[in-house]
């Protein structure tokens, strides 16, 4: 091979291998980033099966019920519409009732939302942002300082 | 002494602006007095910060909750030590520890740098100078951490117990000692840029502070993960969360950048791109900053959502992010390319380990960037997490990890596969030894994590093989062999054991990843549990107070094969009555290198407890790999041609590659 004929043949491997790259990141990023909704927004927005998203809201007043076992049931709510949710496991230390949370899962079939994740605020100021900006546009949600 | 601590950081400012302009335009007119101002005002202006975060931390040690800051990250009941690690645990206080270490590295080059030609010393300076002036300015202008309370109030209101650890006396300042360290390499980039000329010399004055910079971040970053493992109670070690990202973008650079200034050094090729590369691995440690100090992500350490300080540091991001690349734009194609080599080659293998970094780089940033763009673009809020990742990222490495062996052995200039592939037998039969232990006798083995444990023992055992082979293992007497292998650069050291570390780390993601073993379930005090071979009893949950906080404590026996108990692990459920928080202290008992790792939950209205589970086989040799990692890094610190002021250093320098800047 000439000079000429090695380096492009250089280039072109390293093309190809970007372009590898770049399409693996692409359909990763079509296959495995999961959306975000509120319970309300679930309605409109249609999902396939067994699609994974997160689900996030408040923590409805008096939902909270602790089955057999390490298995919890607790509804999410915007003030609009509740989604039942199942979580089994240990739940973040700063999960409360009426508190802002982010659940990450699935919908079974009979529409109970099957949570592999639950996370909560970190501190008395923190919401997570998603949930603030679903309840601001909601019309739930008011500004508070608290300092 | 709070308010000398703000007048010194204005002073500070005021000398950072001199310190930008005056070398910088000393420099243009060749004028020695000008550019000799910037070594003593650098001196200067680091004693001025760190008079100003000395005057901080007193404030916080003595908990004076008449400075605003102090009333909200302390408590008089704290521990002394995390009274003071409370400096930094807060928006304000990371900044000015940010620009405490960032004038720190200018000292250090005034202090160091007397062997460098005057107009790049004062070059360097002066964008050294740039930048702390606008962080500087940031601070003065939106984080005021000397703001006081008038009236003052008795009490704190504590720090986030999540930071209440040992972890934050350690982790911000090793990972802000890398990620500013990085813009000792930007400035030096951006310094040739503006002079427009570069040479071998230059990457020899870079390549200690990127390894500087890269054994700190190496640090903050494994330092960082073991904090989030022991502290969050989730027991997992990374969690490709967006300000871990941040963190990990710049260390993937700079490993590159580490990388091809070697080559640099070596074969004066690769200028133009090794130029690039500190830019670049500066700018994502900028870009890292914005994206945890602007609050633009929801993340642990998202300490203080306040648009204007987004705003302002997204105008310092575009300002020398935009500039640099402007300039190099400009300026790159004045600097000449280097010598040619053939693609299998020492220089052949660093440009593929440069190719697979930049490339892992870009995937990382994609995926820490694509939600804010798509909400910004569309209102979908989408989170792209470990699943993204693993596709991309995972797929990346493996190739990479593969090719590392090679690389040290092979020739500068034109290297032979074959022959190096013959030095390596050794090693991949050990690999692939491991490879078949691991499938025919670890029960539950998956190909997968065979071939994984295999990868990590080819790391190992190739990084072994570059010390023997270049101490002539097998082709001379032993004696001999030793004193060569004594006489060997501490690089060749440096290399190796760095690559070991890898292997290490490695082997410690496959262990936990592949073996791991985890149970959730409910115990009342006196039941049993098995994991893994290892019998634990809960003996039940005992109250405890601590200085700012109550706690409920599990006890749990770790007991032997007669049934005594070995061992007591205990887990707690705190919490902290100041901030109402609650937090999990897992227990962890460290068996070999494996850990058992436990986690407190809920209390059921039986008396029961939810309790999380974990074995995690070999899991202390990530972040051991990490210490190996650094340990590397400092042995190649200490070889003869890198010393600062090694006296044979100039002599080699010009024998071996011309100057090659243009007039």
């Amino acid at each position: 091979m000439t000079r000429k004929q090695k380096r492009l043949s250089v280039i072109a491997g390293g093309l190809a291998f970007l372009g590898a790259a770049t399409g693996l990141t692409f359909y990763a990023l079509g296959q495995k980033a999961s959306y975000f909704y509120m319970p309300a927004d679930l309605t409109i927005a249609s999902l396939q099966p067994g699609q994974r998203i997160r689900l996030g809201g408040l923590v409805e007043k008096g939902t909270i019920e602790r089955g057999q076992g390490t298995t919890v049931a607790f509804s999410v709510t915007d003030n609009q519409k509740q989604v039942k949710v199942t979580y089994t496991g240990i739940l973040p230390d700063l999960f409360r009732e009426e508190q802002g949370v982010i659940t990450e899962g699935t919908f079974r079939p009979d529409g109970v939302f099957v949570a592999d994740s639950v996370l909560a605020k970190h501190d008395e100021n923190y919401m997570p942002k998603e949930v603030a900006d679903g309840l601001k546009s909601k019309g739930v949600w008011q500004e508070s300082k608290s300092d | 002494m709070v308010e000398t601590g703000h007048f010194a950081l204005v002073l500070a400012f005021a000398l950072s602006l001199v310190q930008a302009l005056v070398p910088l335009f000393g420099a243009r007119i060749n004028s020695q007095k000008m550019m000799a101002v910037g070594g003593p005002v650098a001196v200067t202006g680091f004693a001025l910060t760190s008079l100003s975060f000395a005057a901080l931390a007193t404030a916080y040690a003595t908990s004076d909750f008449s400075v605003a800051n102090v009333w909200d990250n302390s408590h008089s009941l704290q521990p002394l030590i995390y009274k003071i690690t409370g400096t930094w645990g807060n928006h304000e206080g990371s900044m000015l520890l940010w620009v405490l270490i960032l004038t720190f590295f200018g000292a250090l080059v005034a202090a160091f740098g007397s062997n460098l030609p005057a107009p790049l010393r004062a070059n360097v300076l002066a964008v050294q100078g740039a930048i702390g002036a606008t962080f500087l300015l940031f601070i003065l202008a939106t984080s005021n951490p000397f703001a006081r309370l008038n009236p003052a109030p008795i009490e704190g209101r504590d720090l986030n117990p999540i930071l209440q650890d040992l972890g934050l006396a350690i982790h911000p300042p090793l990972l802000y000692l890398g990620y500013v360290g990085f813009s000792i390499c930007f400035s030096f980039s951006v310094a040739a840029l503006i002079e427009g000329r570069i040479d071998a010399s230059w990457a020899r004055w870079v390549r200690p502070w990127t390894l500087v910079a890269w054994m700190f971040l190496t640090g903050g970053i494994a330092m960082g993960s073991y904090w989030a493992y022991y502290e969050l109670g989730w027991g997992g070690f990374w969690f490709w969360d967006p300000v871990e990202n941040a963190s990990f973008m710049p260390w993937l650079a700079g490993t590159a950048l580490l990388h091809s200034a070697i080559v640099m050094e070596k074969r004066s090729a690769l200028k133009i791109w090794t130029l690039l590369l500190a830019i670049l691995t500066f700018s994502l440690s900028l870009l890292g900053t914005f994206l945890v100090r602007s609050g633009v992500l929801t993340s642990v350490h998202a300490f203080a959502t306040d648009p204007t300080r987004g705003v302002f540091i997204l105008c310092i991001l575009t300002l020398f992010i935009g500039g640099s690349l402007a300039l190099f734009a400009f300026r790159a194609s004045r600097l000449t390319a280097g010598g040619l080599f053939h693609p299998i080659s020492r220089e052949g293998a660093l440009v593929l380990n440069n190719l697979f970094l930049t490339t892992a780089t870009a995937t990382v940033l994609i995926g820490t960037l694509y939600p804010l763009v798509v909400e910004a673009v569309s209102a979908d809020k989408i989170s792209v997490g470990a699943p993204f990742f693993n596709l991309t990222f995972g797929p990346l490495m493996v190739p990479l990890l593969v090719a590392v062996p090679f690389g040290p052995l092979l020739a500068w200039k034109r290297g032979d596969i074959f022959a190096v592939a013959q030095r390596l037998m050794a090693a991949f039969a050990a690999a692939l030894l491991a490879v078949l232990v691991t499938a025919l006798f670890i029960d539950g083995a998956s190909v997968f994590a065979a071939l994984g444990v295999g990868l990590a023992f080819w790391l190992i055992c190739g990084a072994l093989t570059d010390i023997a082979v270049k101490s002539g293992l097998g082709s001379v007497a032993p004696g001999i062999m030793l004193r060569r292998c004594a006489g060997l650069p501490r690089s060749v050291f440096g290399t190796a054991l760095a690559h070991l570390g890898l292997g290490l780390t490695t082997l410690g993601i496959v262990g936990t990843l592949c073996f791991g073993t985890e149970k959730i379930l409910s115990m009342h005090a006196g039941e049993t549990v098995q994991l893994s071979g290892h019998t634990l009893r809960f003996e039940g949950l005992y109250p405890a107070q601590g200085p700012n906080y109550s706690e409920d404590r599990g006890r749990f026996a770790l007991l032997g094969a007669d049934g005594s108990t070995t061992s007591v692990i205990t887990s707690s459920k705190r919490s902290y009555p100041v901030r109402q928080m609650t937090t999990t202290e897992s227990g962890i008992k460290t068996i070999g290198f494996s850990q058992l790792y436990l986690s407190l939950g809920d209390e059921a209205t039986d008396g029961s407890v939810v309790v999380r589970l974990w074995w995690k086989p070999l899991v202390t040799l990530i972040w051991g790999g990490g210490l190996v990692m650094m340990a590397g890094a400092a042995m190649s610190l200490m070889d003869r041609r890198l010393r600062v002021g090694a006296p044979s250093r100039r002599r080699k320098s010009t024998g071996a590659v011309p100057s090659a800047s243009l007039p």
